[in-house]
């Protein structure tokens, strides 16, 4: 299978990016390591008439630390990340996800940014992203620079508030360090599988109780999802398991995950709620 | 037509591609290079796998422009002076195969495995080679072959240090 034609730029600045995508047409898709890109083209689901392809913009690659912010890049890689000392200081969660993205060979030209522009509702990034309150900053046409909360970016199945002739720049997370235990608890089949359903924690403890909750929902919905009712039940509690357990059991509450050949709905929710429990447990040191 | 300049297997090569031609099929159509083979079209079997600038890509899931400017490995370039890659050696003596379509991914994959771990564990094995498949062995002697090779490798590396 060869995808149908189309003209191609491979710009080197973000400036250049902006340009080929405005002066691209009508149907323009932005390729950043085109692991998902690249297959939708070759079934014909996508036949683009330009595709601008990323991957020699180098100023869009690599984590920098800016106060207390990481800014990862939108085209470093999930290799990238994995061998990034600053991810392996302050962003472990991000780093437990990514390592469960695909395989080696996709992990080396997949990126963060594509993966979240994307947005694809079994990806594991963009649950990630929301349970750390991401912020994406996006480059317009002309330059224009505008900045993204994660619980805006996610507007449903594949679809973002990244606008036409619009560029995902960076990605902004706050560090976590001290005090911060996280887990990423992915529940799959088969070998380089998408998930079924996983879930992410971040939890901060102080003096032995729960100071902040952060769960984040992958494949729950047609978007990543809060599991805002288990949060509300952590903080402030002590680090047990019967509170852990507790709210835990509220983890699919207000859910509407899709049925499918991997799982119904309702097993979909009780996997969130298993799922929440031992990644929050191991969050936690439990 | 795009005009696209690359090293494949240490010789050059000048020419014109779609941009829509994929990795895999420039390296088979126009090049020959027909070690490298497609498997499942959907980036899942990873048979293709060759490596792109010494990382492990999967290339059907890389257009051919990309390549352009950079060096690429192929299952026929691994070789040298007639001599079997200590992983070819390896797959060989340990029946990492049965039928042998998955064997050039499989063998480019885990070179790629050992350049970043050069001891790893059976565990490691598996997920260094999880975006391989292989219908026939069951994976057994494919992780042999590779813990075989991983000795080798590390031991010639040791002598040359």
């Amino acid at each position: 299978m060869i995808p149908a034609s189309f003209a191609y730029a491979r710009p080197t600045t973000v400036d250049e990016a902006l340009q080929a995508i405005a002066a691209g047409g009508d149907d323009v898709k932005i390729m950043a390591g085109g692991q998902s890109l690249i297959p939708v083209m070759r079934l014909r689901l996508a036949a683009p008439e330009t595709v601008v392809d990323l991957t020699k913009v180098a100023e869009l690659r690599g984590v920098r630390e800016d106060g207390d912010s990481l800014v990862i890049g939108a085209m470093t890689t999930h290799t990238d990340i994995l061998r990034d000392p600053l991810i392996a200081q302050y962003g472990k969660l991000i780093a437990e996800a990514t390592e469960t993205v695909a395989d080696p060979a996709v992990r080396h030209r997949g990126t963060f940014g594509g993966a979240l522009a994307h947005a694809d509702p079994a990806g594991d990034l963009p649950a990630v992203a929301l349970a750390l309150d991401a912020e994406f900053v996006i480059a317009g046409p002309g330059g224009a620079r505008r900045s993204v909360p994660a619980s805006a970016f996610f507007v449903d199945y594949l679809t973002t508030a990244l606008d036409e002739g619009e560029l995902l720049l960076e990605v902004r997370v706050p560090k976590l360090g001290e005090g911060w235990g996280v887990r990423y608890e992915k529940f799959n089949r088969v070998a380089q599988a998408w998930s079924i359903v996983a879930v992410a924690a971040a939890v901060r403890m102080e003096g032995g109780r729960i100071a902040e909750a952060r769960i984040g929902l992958t494949n729950m919905g047609s978007t990543p999802l809060r599991a805002t009712a288990t949060e509300q039940a952590l903080v402030g509690a002590d680090v047990s398991l019967e509170t852990v357990t507790a709210a835990a059991a509220q983890a699919a509450e207000g859910t509407e995950p899709s049925s499918d050949l991997n799982a119904q709905a309702d097993y979909r929710q009780h996997l969130a709620r298993v799922l929440t429990g031992r990644a929050v447990r191991a969050a936690t040191g439990l | 037509m795009t005009q696209i300049n690359v090293r494949v297997d240490g010789a050059s090569y000048s020419d014109d591609v779609e941009p829509r031609t994929l990795l895999v099929h420039y390296l088979r159509e126009q090049l020959g290079k027909v070690g490298t083979v497609v498997g499942c079209d959907t980036s899942n079997c990873g048979a293709c796998t060759v490596h792109l600038d010494g990382e492990s890509v999967k290339s059907c899931t890389v257009l051919a422009v990309q390549a352009d400017g950079s060096e690429v490995t192929t299952i026929e370039g691994i070789a040298e002076g007639g001599e079997l890659h200590p992983m070819q050696k390896a797959f060989h003596e340990k029946h990492g195969l049965q039928c042998g379509y998955c064997t050039p991914g499989m063998i480019m994959a885990s070179i790629d495995l050992l350049k970043n771990n050069p001891n790893p564990s059976e565990h490691e094995i598996r997920e260094g080679i999880e975006g391989n498949l292989c219908r026939c062995t069951g994976y057994v002697n494919i992780v042999r072959a590779v813990q075989q090779a991983a000795g080798k490798m590390s031991s010639t590396a040791g002598a040359q240090a």
